[in-house]
């Protein structure tokens, strides 16, 4: 399968203004009769449903939460970066492209990312005039700050729920197209499968969470925004109920996946406390503007942490790298964590945690500005942990927080099958092998509000004779009675276990073996035992209740199923990388200080990953990144 | 810690319901209230019995889709706090817990503790937004905003709509949810041109859904998790007042 990404032609600062003024046009006539499906109501999802409902789709979103305002967006703490260079430090689209080019270990592909770059400016305009209430200077004028592996300050928030900010500001965007009856909106659904006719996608099978009811939908043209697949470790950052089913359905009707491998591990989560967790929480990088990050100096020291004298203390991403200090990218400052933990100088009483301490700036700016800073995120550890963080410094250690990987996109954010598009998180397409901080934000709503409505322009301009599909078509026939059919087998297995039971084995999986280091050893060991787990599920889960109502356990059962077939495709993927890229650390491929080492001459390109069937190795697809403006050489931030 | 349960228990929106009574014999104080009931739906699982519905997603605070009510308080004991966020080293070994879903009309049951709250949507979609097609806005500093007003409005945008404020009223008043967004945009000049017909609209939604009156009692910001204050009541009142005499 030759991939083509068809990235326009001409010099990179102009191919997007130029490929916008050819893209073919819908008239307005025309669109009142499109119907457009879009997956997801997040940033990226809210953002497309109701900007393809203002220029006059049909739309019809779906969302499994009890309201599209829920979507898991809206737990992002830090901020969101533009390139605006309101802080005069001579920032530009330029210096935000290269930044998140280099951020992202040179595997995000050059005009994808200079796009984003372009429209992250009209994002925060945008987002201004919904009244989203960004941080402000007492000028009145907007606020910024600085985040991990950038020198300039680009990101705008809103204290420290700058997601739901913007979330809110998309609902409510969202919400008055539902008004104007332009959006048809499709609370508590799942999607359960996309229909594809003539070799497009024609639409979904859903079930309605609450009845119980399969139902089929029809659209011309499907978006999905359905957000990461974090989950797959059981524990994450993520929502409860996030999860990879609608791309894992698409990828496996023929959308290739990309770099399934690439997965965040953020730096400064709160730890775990013990085998009850369900879910981790994250303190926000932007704490890194602030806090200091260090571990005892002695191995093993029991001491409390207001007992340690500095000079007894090692402020070791300080020390290791001293331009970019605490500031350093989340993949570089997790296995920093890590290493330390590893060597026996974590603290608290797993010793799987490091110190995050405020004490400095306490010292230097007052508790005040550090609480105006922070406040709310300071509450949050407290109500968790039970610790006051102005008093002592906070535990942290990393936990999985973003995919990178998702479904191949090509410039026009559509995957490999046609009619199907990929927004958001649950594409591959801007970060490379790490995002930057606030930088999730960006391409949420860059994808949402400013490039899926004009690209779905190309596929849709050539379907303006197309009638709406009947959904008593063969094609949602079958679908249909494929899904229904899998979740009769789910339900008669009767077995003994829960189905978390099969998800937090399957975390510990990855986790172990799939997560901050991987080694083809422990990969090849990984797929076995991921392989035993999806077998031990299809014969021990006990799904209780009926198919026909709302039933969680059976939501669940369905969403972990994919996760378990998703795990081994992880696993092929960090597998057959030979390299150690951004979050992709390979034990066998690093620099004599341990940090990641690159190989760009063999293995410069997006992964993509073709489904072949139950029991069939999945088949590698490459391609090949082409690097015509940043000069690729070893990330150092020291 | 041992922990005894008095859950809600109903089928579905047309059939009664009744309390069950579950007993947790190792809970952990490090935990979760929901982690709590996991523990609980796990042992269900084990045991052929149905597992409690409940909503939850984010886990953290901020979608808003918990919704429990705890010995007769919307979110539990802890002021400020939502049920995902109360830990059970806030109760005591050998307590007796009862856990009711919200009762509010315009809330109609799901099952067990979990609630329709769409209303609250609809009510957005009547006018709680700038009417500000994508591709329309200018530049965001071009219109500065005085950080004060900034501040309080996003103290107002900081309601999560999970709807606690319906659930504590005696009355299921929603006015400390409406109010919240009406004061959002009236605090910004950006929902200045919509001020007058967004409160009208917001509120006849409202009251359309079958919520209550508010009669000033106060226990909304009581129990709100985000602590919104009942001044944005105040300055919904005001606008809606305002707005009736302009026509």
């Amino acid at each position: 399968m030759k991939l083509d990404a068809k990235i326009p032609e001409g010099a990179i600062a102009d191919k997007w203004t130029k490929y916008k003024a050819t893209i073919p046009l819908v008239n307005p006539a025309n669109k009142r009769h499109i119907e457009v499906i879009v997956v997801g109501t997040g940033l990226a999802g809210a953002a497309a449903a109701a900007t393809l409902g203002e220029m006059g789709y049909k739309v019809k979103a779906f969302c499994f939460q009890d309201s599209p305002r829920r979507a898991h967006s809206i737990a992002a703490q830090g901020g969101i970066n533009a390139a605006k260079n309101y802080s005069n430090d001579g920032d530009s689209v330029h210096r935000l492209f290269y930044d998140t080019i280099k951020g992202g270990d040179y595997r995000s592909r050059e005009a994808n990312v200079h796009r984003l770059a372009e429209v992250s400016t009209a994002i925060i305009d945008q987002c201004v005039a919904q009244g989203v209430p960004f941080a402000r200077e007492y000028g009145g004028l907007l606020d910024n700050r600085s985040f991990g592996g950038v020198q300039v300050s680009r990101t705008f928030y809103a204290r420290g729920q700058t997601g739901q900010q913007l979330l809110l500001g998309a609902y409510s965007a969202l919400s008055r197209q539902i008004g104007r009856k332009q959006v048809d909106m499709f609370s508590r659904h799942e999607m359960l499968d996309v229909v594809i006719i003539d070799g497009k996608a024609r639409g979904i099978i859903a079930r309605n969470l609450v009845t119980g009811e399969i139902e089929r939908h029809f659209g011309h043209a499907v978006v999905l925004a359905t957000g990461g697949y974090g989950n797959v470790f059981f524990l994450s950052t993520n929502a409860m109920g996030s999860n990879v089913t609608s791309i894992w359905k698409a990828h496996k009707k023929g959308a290739l996946f990309g770099n399934p491998c690439f997965t965040q591990i953020h730096p400064t989560c709160i730890p775990v406390s013990g085998d009850h967790q369900s879910k981790l929480t994250l303190m926000s990088e932007s704490l890194r503007n602030d806090g200091r990050i260090w571990v005892p100096k002695k191995q093993n020291d029991t001491r409390k942490a207001v007992d340690i004298p500095e000079e007894e203390r090692d402020y070791y991403l300080e020390r290791r790298y001293p331009a970019f200090g605490n500031l350093v990218p989340r993949d570089i400052a997790s296995r920093a964590a890590k290493e330390r933990c590893d060597a026996g100088y974590g603290v608290g009483t797993s010793k799987m945690a490091v110190y995050l301490d405020f004490s400095d700036s306490i010292n230097r700016l007052g508790k005040k500005v550090i609480e105006a800073r922070y406040g709310n995120l300071f509450e949050i550890y407290e109500k968790i942990t039970g610790e006051d963080p102005y008093t002592m410094p906070m535990r942290i250690y990393p936990a999985v927080h973003y995919t990178m990987g998702g479904l191949w996109v090509d410039y026009n954010l559509m995957t490999t099958i046609p009619g199907l598009y990929a927004t958001g998180e649950c594409n591959f397409s801007d970060h490379g092998a790490n995002r930057l901080g606030a930088s999730a934000l960006m391409q949420g709503l860059a994808d949402g509000y400013f490039v899926l409505p004009i690209t779905i322009g190309e596929f849709l301009s050539k379907d303006i004779q197309t009638k709406a599909i009947p959904t008593d078509h063969p094609e949602f026939e079958k679908a249909e009675r494929e899904v229904k059919e899998k979740i009769s087998r789910m339900m008669s297995i009767n077995g003994t276990q829960p189905v978390d039971h099969f998800h937090k084995q399957l975390g510990k999986v990855i986790w172990e073996y799939c997560g901050m280091s991987r080694s083809a050893e422990g990969l090849q060991k990984a797929k076995k035992m991921v392989q035993e787990i999806r077998a031990d599920f299809w014969k021990n889960v006990r799904v209780p209740g009926k198919a026909d109502g709302m039933n969680p356990e059976l939501e669940k059962a369905l969403r972990v199923a994919d996760f378990i077939e998703l795990g081994e495709l992880m696993i092929d993927d960090a597998y057959s990388r030979n390299e150690s890229c951004g979050g992709h650390f390979r034990e066998e491929y690093q620099t004599e200080d341990g940090e990641a080492l690159r190989d760009d001459n063999n293995y410069a390109y997006v992964s993509a990953w073709e489904y072949k069937g139950e029991n069939e190795q999945s088949v590698l697809h490459k391609e090949e990144l082409i690097f015509e403006n940043v000069k690729l050489v070893q990330r150092s931030y020291k | 810690m041992k922990i005894t349960l008095k859950v809600w228990r109903q089928q579905n929106g047309k059939t009664p319901g009744e309390f069950k009574t579950y007993q947790l014999n190792d809970v952990s104080e490090d935990m979760s209230f929901l982690e709590m009931f996991d523990i609980l739906n796990d042992d269900l699982v084990r045991k052929q019995d149905e597992p409690v519905a409940f909503d939850h997603d984010c886990r953290e605070g901020i979608c808003g889709m918990c919704s429990m009510y705890i010995n007769g308080r919307a979110h539990g004991p802890m002021t400020g706090t939502t049920t995902c966020q109360l830990h059970m080293r806030h109760f005591k070994d050998g307590d007796t817990i009862v856990v009711e879903p919200w009762r509010a009309t315009a809330f109609p049951i799901i099952k067990d503790l979990m609630v329709d709250r769409s209303a609250f949507d609809r009510v957005i979609q009547a006018g709680g937004f700038v009417s500000v097609n994508t591709g329309n806005a200018v530049d965001a500093n071009s219109v500065p905003i005085p950080k004060q007003d900034a501040d309080k409005a996003f103290d107002a945008a900081a309601c999560i709509g999970c709807g606690a404020c319906v659930a504590t009223c005696k009355n299921a008043s929603a006015m400390l949810f409406v109010s919240a967004k009406v004061s959002q945009l009236a605090l910004l000049p950006q929902g200045q041109p919509e001020r007058h017909i967004r409160v009208k609209k917001m509120v006849e939604i409202m009251d359309a859904e079958g919520f209550g009156n508010c009669t000033n009692t106060g226990a909304c910001e009581v129990e709100c998790p985000k602590e919104i204050s009942l001044e944005n009541i105040a300055r919904m009142n005001r606008d809606y007042l305002v707005a009736n005499i302009a026509d």
